[in-house]
């Protein structure tokens, strides 16, 4: 198992967000979070980088293992971890760098200065990312000059270019148009066979078409987890169907 | 090529995994007609499992698509089509079944001369060639073929027609061989339908490439 939370308990000073996640995640699969806005999906998801750590008033209890390795533990390099789980949030967010830069800035930060090496990650980034053969002819401009999806791909590239092996993606095409959505989408279906991908995503037939498995959050519970097909076809608690079929409430 | 297009292909092949193993049941049931071959009837019987398998396998593979991905255009129409074209075959699958148990139940092999005299080879041939024309016009998308199934289930249809005197006249003759008369003509029936469910067949993959909806539609606008 490539990830496991068991028990997971997450508060923001009195607010219980998260309430005993336990869930297990296999490795080069996607997993697709789903819930309605504050039901503790995107929490549970900036768990596994732990990037709540940097909210004041949070506090988290129970296991959350990745490769083995329980990443609360003190012993726990942060910098480490964020290298092994990248991130790429809603909006873009490229750097105000050119667009090689953007690719090579996580390499040139942990220290590698080597241009040959540098060159070959961000080419092939951008390859992994499809966005290689629309940026190749000019990648010492602006990454603002690129548009909202190519930017997208770009912070994909960004995230991959420091070889993580897990990706969290928190709603990464809701500001796209549907042409870029389906890039991305097709992309998510490209990057599992090689990366272990969790995606949080208020679309539902987004995470019907790029996920193997679905997590219903509700109120701060995992309601229901299962495959993908299951969770869409015959879901087991009403509560996942009464808001898979938007007859929620 | 995205992630529905993989499942789409995937789902084609399946169909036609399906729609050669029934090409296969009726030839089968052929051969065991004229062979009285029981054992080979037997085995089409027990292949009609493995008939029902694709039909459960596409069926649910047709809702995970729809549950999943939501296809809009020609892939809708694809997915309907298969759906629908999921049941022709299945009781296509169902009429060669039914023929084979005719043969393991007959006591005696068929007469030569009533199986030429009510043309149930031909019409046999007929329905495994127009099965057999219906995949390839579904593989090819090529709706001129499919517009020929029309035609030629109308060949089918007479020889059902024909069949019923000349059964009433080989029982008269044979009042002995009743039973044998009466499983030809059932055998002719089954046959005929085969040439339905093939019609069937036909109308969604014009409705898939076309979007054209023929059901119910009189000859000369099949035509179109």
């Amino acid at each position: 198992m490539k990830i496991r939370t068991h028990q997971v308990n997450l508060y923001y000073s009195d607010f219980h967000a998260l309430k005993g996640i336990t869930m297990e995640i296999s490795a080069n699969t996607v997993t697709a979070l789903i819930g309605p806005s504050g039901c503790g999906k995107s929490t549970f998801l900036r768990v596994f980088n732990r990037m709540n750590d940097l909210i004041d008033g949070v506090k988290i209890t129970g296991d959350i293992f990745i490769d083995g390795q329980e990443i609360y533990d003190r012993k726990t390099n942060i910098d480490d971890l964020r290298k092994n789980v990248g991130m790429v949030f809603q909006k873009p967010n490229p750097f105000p760098k050119s667009i090689f830069e953007n690719v090579a800035y996580g390499l040139r930060v942990n220290g590698i200065n080597d241009k040959k090496f540098i060159e070959e990650r961000v080419e092939r980034s951008l390859h992994q990312s499809a966005l290689w053969d629309e940026v190749k002819d000019k990648m010492k401009k602006s990454a603002f000059e690129l548009s909202g999806g190519q930017q997208q791909r770009l912070c994909i590239a960004r995230a991959l270019a420091i070889e993580p092996s897990i990706i969290l993606m928190d709603e990464p095409a809701s500001a796209l148009d549907p042409i870029s959505t389906a890039k991305i989408e097709e992309l998510i279906y490209e990057l599992k066979k090689n990366y272990t991908i969790i995606i949080v995503t208020h679309n539902m037939q987004q995470a019907g078409r790029v996920s193997d498995k679905t997590g219903f959050f509700y109120l701060g519970e995992l309601i229901e987890y299962d495959d993908t097909k299951i969770i869409f076809t015959n879901p087991k608690n009403p509560r996942t169907q009464n808001y898979i079929t938007g007859r929620f409430g | 090529m995205t992630h529905l297009d993989e499942e789409l292909k995937q789902l084609k092949s399946e169909i036609t995994n399906m729609w050669n193993l029934i090409i296969q049941q009726l030839k089968k049931t052929q051969e065991a007609i004229v062979t009285f071959d029981k054992d080979l009837a037997r085995e089409v019987i027990a292949n009609e499992k493995r008939v029902n398998g694709f039909e459960l396998k596409i069926d649910r593979d047709c809702e995970n698509i729809f549950a999943l991905f939501n296809p809009v255009a020609v892939d809708l129409r694809f997915v309907l089509s298969v759906l629908k074209t999921n049941n022709n075959l299945e009781r296509t699958g169902d009429i060669a079944e039914g023929i084979a148990k005719f043969i393991v139940n007959a006591n005696h092999s068929f007469d030569e001369k009533l199986l030429s005299q009510t043309e149930t080879l031909v019409m046999f041939e007929e329905a495994t060639d127009i099965l057999q024309d219906v995949l390839t016009s579904f593989t090819n998308e090529d709706t001129k073929l499919a517009r020929r199934i029309f035609q030629r289930d109308e060949m089918l249809d007479e020889i059902n027609i024909k069949a019923n005197s000349v059964v009433a006249d080989y029982i008269r003759k044979n009042p002995d061989n009743l039973e044998q008369g009466l499983y030809i003509l059932s055998t002719i029936r089954k046959l005929e339908r085969v040439g339905d469910q093939c019609k069937n067949i036909a109308e969604e993959i014009i409705f898939y490439v076309e979007a054209k909806v023929l059901k119910h539609a009189k000859g000369n606008q099949k035509g179109d």
